[in-house]
């Protein structure tokens, strides 16, 4: 008998079905991951074990905990099993710990909910346990705060609650979305680690086939609410038999047609000696400022048509620079100029320049006014314009933004929220195409989107770099996107740039450090076949 | 945590200094003579002179400025230009009744409104919850002039249970001090509480809403424990925020709940000085009044930084 046993599990929210009779099992020690795109039903799934849907559910079928029927058991006794028999890790570590209690606090708090033990034994407890996953007690007293922690640490912390109790069954829903890649890497081995040491069952969830290859014994693919294939991890790779499968697989490591980088051009953007200071709070109170230096004197140059991608992990200050060569905060030291301008003229915007570079930015819901149609979002770079098309001219101007991203003329009298994730990133494209930049930033353009959607907007870019003659700056923190669309490479570590070169020649060769490990922790796909 | 007290503190002084300033300057630019005023419009000129230097009213405005916030530094708010009395005295005697009232009313409305918003925010949606959020929208709607009436009529002239108005003094025994500002505390409450309420029921499920929330229940809480345990203290810095505007108000703003239980407070005093261009009590009055809603600022900041360690370390 499996750990846990999914039979044909239906759940409908309303009249709205999510999950359409999954099954699958999780044996004791085994790993298995459920992968799929969003929508597909995956965090549903694992929110039906651990007995917490929401408001509105309606299931049928059976979800068997060690032969125990969950959906039916009480909420009084879900309560009972959950923490004790079910551990579960969420996505966001930065919010999935309470703020205002120790860390200590948290974890002793898992042992004290179900065990009948004084607090001074639950603390040493919850310290073991936290020196189990990482946390050793020189560094990370039970009284520090989650705010004193970084986002792996904290996880490391979930870890632990949801482990406190040495759970049969841990649930673990995308648990290294959020992370960097080498902290990535650090959590699934401790993960790993811990299902062997206390031989868990794992289910873990995740969207990413790659971190699923290297650690899954065996694979779930879902889609809309559907199990469409499962198997042994190594046995699935060599033999994929469903087609959705296959799309996914390939799509994760799409390889995109880069047009032939045109030659001999004059340098465009040219970022020289650049420093950007933040000033920090003063601690007291007539002290002078002092400054937190977040990007450090980094010099790069972007030619016409040139695809430079921008890569290091979060806090190492792509952002700021970004931010910097977009002209909209001023800079400390150095210059930043487009054409041989200065992106930023006395301290006001060079529209001159400004009209000349646009960006898109990675959040697909949160960057268009939903109150406008997409006819209005799509012109708002107009305003850089001395004299923009009006009338005729502009409809006309729209329709062939609309129609050089995949979309068609009718949709820019709908407004946003009518529009799909990948169809909002599209729309941003056109909005910076409308003006016919030179340069696009795509600032983590494709992160938040599903990897068939993310394929098909990589796709995208390379046929508007070649139609449009565009250049452009990706900045990610995903490696592996980075070396299909650019031909050259940016790696930046606090501030710096640490290596730059052709694409190809750093990830094959990468002479710094901190280049090596970044590859070293990105998860890879197994090659098809190779079993 | 006393680093971040020292800095509140030191922002509360310049507050103060600065509140000083104003208040002053604006209350000499305000029109009218208090001098002309209490001798009325047709006395003498040499008369008129005669009273201004008495009252002090003569010297320069910097040198006015200085002695009266130097006099306020030792207790001496000066002396009333209408009842010829020390300012300080007056301002006790009402503060005495103001103060006490105040708090009453505002422990009241906190110990409804706690109760009220946790209730209905666990019961969001339920009948529980839109009968709570019904009478919330009444007390907000009804003014508590309206209240106080009606608790005069129903518990003073019915019931008999309470005088309908006046104050006896803390002389006649701190229980009978209590019962004469219970109606009123009510009336004052109501509104307040309806408030407080509705705010502790929004940001609770805000808070309910949180990741950490689902994390409590993946550990085994039952709604309720995490509800307890993990929402509610961080639920707190908005009704702080609003607990701490509410007690400013209840201060000065009593004014027609005084009128309407004939008591002597604070705003009853406030209202006849300006009537009587009597300056230097209004200028007492109101700085007294800045000097505790910003004490009361400070001491709202302390609570936060008591609930939550990312204040306390970000000073």
């Amino acid at each position: 008998m499996s750990l846990l046993e999914i039979t044909d599990l239906s759940l409908d929210i309303g009249t709205y079905p999510i999950l359409k009779g999954i099954t699958l099992s999780v044996a004791e020690g085994e790993i298995v991951a459920v992968t799929g795109e969003s929508g597909s039903g995956k965090s549903m799934t694992a929110l039906a074990v651990m007995g917490l849907l929401p408001g509105g559910a309606a299931t049928r079928g059976h979800v068997r905990l060690e032969g125990r029927e969950i959906l039916e058991t009480s909420e009084a006794q879900m309560c009972r099993i959950r923490g004790r028999d079910v551990g579960m890790v969420f996505q966001e570590p930065m919010t999935a710990l309470n703020p205002v209690k120790t860390i200590g606090d948290q974890v002793a708090e898992t042992i004290l909910v179900h065990e009948k033990c004084a607090k001074a034994e639950a603390r040493a407890r919850a310290r073991e346990v936290l020196d189990r996953v990482g946390l050793p007690a020189e560094r990370f007293p039970l009284t520090r705060y989650p705010h004193e922690l970084s986002g792996g640490q904290r996880q490391r912390v979930v870890i632990a609650m949801a482990i406190a109790l040495r759970p049969k069954l841990l649930i673990a829903d995308e648990p290294t979305t959020a992370l960097d890649v080498t902290t990535q890497a650090q959590i699934l081995d401790l993960l790993k680690e811990l299902v062997a040491d206390y031989g868990m069952g794992m289910l873990i969830i995740t969207h990413d086939l790659a971190v699923v290859s290297g650690l899954a014994h065996r694979i779930v693919v879902m889609r809309h609410g559907e199990v469409v294939e499962e198997g042994e991890t190594r046995a699935l790779f060599a033999d994929m038999k469903h087609p959705y499968t296959r799309m996914l697989f390939e799509a994760s490591d799409h390889c995109v047609d880069l047009p032939p980088r045109p030659d001999g051009t004059a340098p465009l953007l040219q970022v020289e000696g650049v420093s950007r200071d933040y000033p920090l709070p003063r601690t007291k109170l007539f002290e002078p400022r002092r400054h937190f230096r977040a990007v450090r004197d980094v010099s790069f140059t972007l030619d016409r048509g040139d695809r430079v991608g921008l890569v290091g992990e979060s806090g190492c200050g792509k952002s700021t620079l970004t931010r910097a060569i977009l002209g909209l905060e001023p800079v400390q030291e150095g210059r930043i100029l487009l054409g041989g301008e200065p992106v930023l003229d006395g301290g006001r915007p060079n529209l001159a320049v400004r009209r000349r570079i646009q960006v898109v930015f990675q959040d697909p819901y949160g960057s268009f006014n939903p109150r406008h149609r997409v006819d209005r979002l799509v012109t708002e770079p107009y305003h850089l314009l001395p004299d923009p098309p009006k009338g005729a001219a502009r409809e006309a101007a729209i329709d062939e933004a609309l129609e050089a991203v995949g979309l068609q003329a009718a949709d820019k009298r709908r407004y946003i929220h009518e529009f799909s994730g990948g169809q909002r990133q599209r729309i941003a494209i056109a909005r910076a195409l409308i003006i016919r930049p030179e340069i696009i930033v795509f600032d983590e353009a494709v992160s938040a989107l599903d990897v068939s959607v993310r394929a098909q907007i990589l796709d995208l870019m390379a046929r508007l770099a070649a139609e449009y003659d565009l250049g452009y700056l990706f900045i990610s923190h995903d490696l592996s996107v980075v070396r299909r669309i650019t031909d050259r490479v940016l790696v930046m570590q606090a501030g710096e740039i640490v290596e730059e070169g052709e694409t190809e020649q750093v990830f094959l060769a990468p002479r710094h450090a901190y280049t090596r490990s970044l590859i070293d922790a990105a998860p890879r796909l197994p090659k098809v076949g190779a079993a | 945590m006393l680093r971040y007290a020292l800095k509140r503190l030191t922002s509360l002084v310049i507050s103060l200094a600065f509140a000083s300033l104003v208040i002053f300057f604006v209350t000499e630019v305000a029109p009218g003579d208090p001098a002309r005023f209490m001798l009325g419009m047709n006395a003498q000129e040499d008369t008129v002179a005669a009273l201004r230097s008495e009252l002090g009213l003569d010297g320069s405005k910097a040198e006015r400025y200085l002695d009266w916030v130097s006099g306020m530094a030792v207790g001496d708010f000066g002396t009333s230009y209408t009842y010829r009395t020390s300012v300080g005295g007056m301002i006790a005697d009402r503060l005495w009744i103001s103060l006490p009232l105040a708090l009453y009313a505002l422990a009241l409305s906190t110990a409804i409104a706690f109760p009220a918003g946790i209730y209905a925010a666990a019961r969001r949606g339920r009948p529980g919850d839109m009968g709570v959020m019904g009478a919330t929208q009444l007390g907000i709607a009804v003014p508590n002039f309206w209240f106080a009436m009606m608790l005069v009529l129903i518990f003073a002239i019915n019931l008999r249970w309470f005088s309908a108005g006046g104050f006896p003094g803390w002389d006649k025994g701190l229980w009978t001090g209590i019962k004469a500002l219970t109606l009123p505390a009510i009336a004052l409450a109501l509104p307040q509480a309806a408030i407080l309420a509705r705010v502790m029921r929004s940001s609770l499920l805000d808070t309910l809403g949180e990741d950490f929330m689902r994390t409590a229940r993946a550990k085994g809480l039952t709604r309720r424990q995490a509800l307890w345990r993990h929402g509610l203290r961080n639920a707190l810095i908005p009704v702080l925020t609003i607990i701490g505007l509410q007690f400013s108000f209840l201060l000065a703003g009593a004014i027609i709940i005084e009128q309407v239980f004939y008591l002597p407070g604070l705003g009853r005093l406030v209202f006849q000085s300006i009537t009587q261009r009597d300056l230097i009590v209004v200028e007492s009055v109101v700085m007294l009044l800045v000097f505790s809603v910003i004490l009361v600022n400070f001491l709202v900041d302390l609570a936060y930084a008591a609930v939550d360690p990312r204040l306390r370390q970000r000073a």
